[in-house]
């Protein structure tokens, strides 16, 4: 790989993870949440919900969430070739889920992992917890906890590479 | 046919038209079973459907009665929220003499978007599919004798959630070879998938001379032929069939060729056995191995809309791409 590419290395990765752990636990203590359900959106977005999982020692096993038939963009480009099942542990009607993704850039996907979600029950609250938040959302979207916010030019992209090692790199 | 597997894919190679196996590559056939495998969680959901295909109309075109296959072709359709129009051939104009490219064109020009056309006539579906009009997609949902692809990705996919894997696997396909649509596009499937060894068995009248041609290898005695097999599919036995003098009876036929618990034996110990329904108990096999632990027949319908859903998805979207 063309190592002028990497935006962040997977050290400096296991650290902002460890710290959104502790940003995320803080979140979760303020808020009287017990018990809630990681899910990560494929591929990358699961890579840093198995690390918060890890780090935050959570009880539900972890969700993984594909949200290729969710998407907007199925009558343009049609169905993306690579789906894969979404798995939710258990019901999660009246719990507290953690959203978790490797890149927030237009709010697209987690509007679209919303509207999935939603098909599976009507969950207590919904916090978003993202690697990276670049610039370009085209809708209303925030998200909760942010491992580092990227400005980078419109016409290049963050991807979170993996799983061993992880690397954010700009392309 | 020349063209059908052209006729099937769009310039960037992706589905279009889905008529026959042939000509599908192996990289094809598995991005179907993949994509149905992530289908298969929808329906244990709280909402069963999804939002994918919302807006499209799936027109079920059928000449030819098939209660099974039309409803999991309709569900299959609602599951991917578009709106389904079912288009019986026994109560419409064609009965008043209209023909078959007038039959699309006024379908057409209610704007639907994608055709499943079941047809008792042999290239019936690719017939449409060369006439449609450029953002209309064609499913084979059976043609004549020539095919009926979706029943074999959805007996492939059945295989794969069993076995795992194709590459080292025993398959025999027993019963009314000669008739079958299905058997010619389950070989074709299993053939692309990888799978080493593949044995058709029945009766001698049933089995076409020319099927050695095919790569599979012919039995003529069911318990030789199941021998150590990892998946048995069982044909449907058509009973019109008994008229024609090919076969004796159906106790004669179920005395030869009919699965009972004792010959199952013969199989591998974790072998599977499959059939596409509907069961002649008593003919095809007994009751005892249609409720049996090696059956399957029940989950092949189940994944039949996972499949289905994945095979209109695939097409429809790509359609859409291109126009």
């Amino acid at each position: 790989m063309n190592n002028i590419n990497i935006w962040q290395d997977s050290q400096s990765i296991n650290t902002v993870v460890a710290n959104m752990a502790i940003e995320l636990r803080a979140v979760l203590n303020a808020k009287h949440i017990e018990n809630p359900i990681i899910v990560g959106i494929h591929t990358g977005g699961i890579w840093v919900a198995q690390s918060l999982y890890k780090l935050l020692q959570l009880q539900t096993t972890l969700g993984i969430l594909d949200i290729a038939f969710y998407r907007d963009d199925f009558t343009k480009i049609g169905l993306h070739p690579v789906v894969r099942p979404s798995q939710l542990p258990e019901d999660i009607d009246e719990r507290h889920i953690i959203l978790v993704d490797d890149i927030l850039h237009t709010g697209r996907t987690i509007r679209a992992a919303l509207n999935a979600l939603f098909d599976y029950g009507r969950p207590s609250s919904v916090l978003l917890a993202v690697l990276a938040a670049r610039n370009g959302r085209e809708l209303p979207i925030a998200p909760d906890i942010v491992g580092w916010h990227a400005n980078i030019p419109s016409q290049q992209y963050l991807k979170l590479t993996g799983p061993h090692p992880l690397q954010l790199i700009i392309t | 046919m020349n063209n059908t597997h052209n006729l099937q894919l769009d310039h960037n190679g992706r589905l279009r038209h889905f008529l026959t196996i042939e000509g599908l590559s192996q990289q094809l056939l598995t991005e179907i079973l993949n994509t149905a495998a992530g289908f298969t969680g929808v329906t244990e959901r709280s909402v069963k459907k999804v939002p994918l295909c919302r807006g499209k109309v799936v027109v079920n075109l059928f000449f030819e009665t098939s209660t099974r296959t039309r409803t999991t072709f309709e569900l299959a359709a609602k599951r991917l929220s578009a709106d389904v129009l079912n288009f019986n051939a026994g109560i419409s104009a064609t009965t008043k003499g209209e023909t078959l490219l007038d039959t699309l064109r006024n379908l057409e020009a209610m704007h639907c978007d994608m055709f499943v056309v079941r047809h008792e006539a042999s290239g019936a579906a690719h017939f449409f599919a060369q006439h449609a009009a450029p953002n209309v997609s064609i499913l084979n949902a059976g043609d004549g004798r020539h095919s009926h692809p979706t029943q074999a990705m959805l007996d492939m996919f059945t295989i794969r959630q069993h076995k795992g894997d194709f590459t080292n696997l025993k398959v025999a396909i027993v019963g009314d070879i000669q008739h079958s649509r299905v058997a010619r596009s389950q070989i074709l499937a299993l053939n692309t998938l990888g799978v080493p060894e593949i044995r058709l068995v029945g009766p001698r009248t049933l089995i076409p001379a020319a099927a050695e041609s095919l790569g599979v290898k012919i039995y003529y005695d069911l318990c030789a032929g199941i021998q150590d097999v990892d998946v048995i599919i069982m044909l449907r036995l058509q009973k019109e069939r008994m008229a024609t003098g090919l076969l004796p009876s159906e106790h004669e036929y179920f005395r030869l060729f009919g699965l009972t618990q004792e010959r199952l034996r013969y199989a591998h110990p974790n072998a599977i056995v499959m059939h596409p329904g509907p069961i002649n108990r008593g003919v095809e096999m007994s009751s005892e191995v249609a409720d049996g632990s090696s059956s399957v027949i029940l989950q092949q319908v189940s994944y039949g809309i996972a499949v289905r859903m994945a095979i209109i998805a695939m097409a429809l979207g790509n359609n859409e791409a291109i126009s």
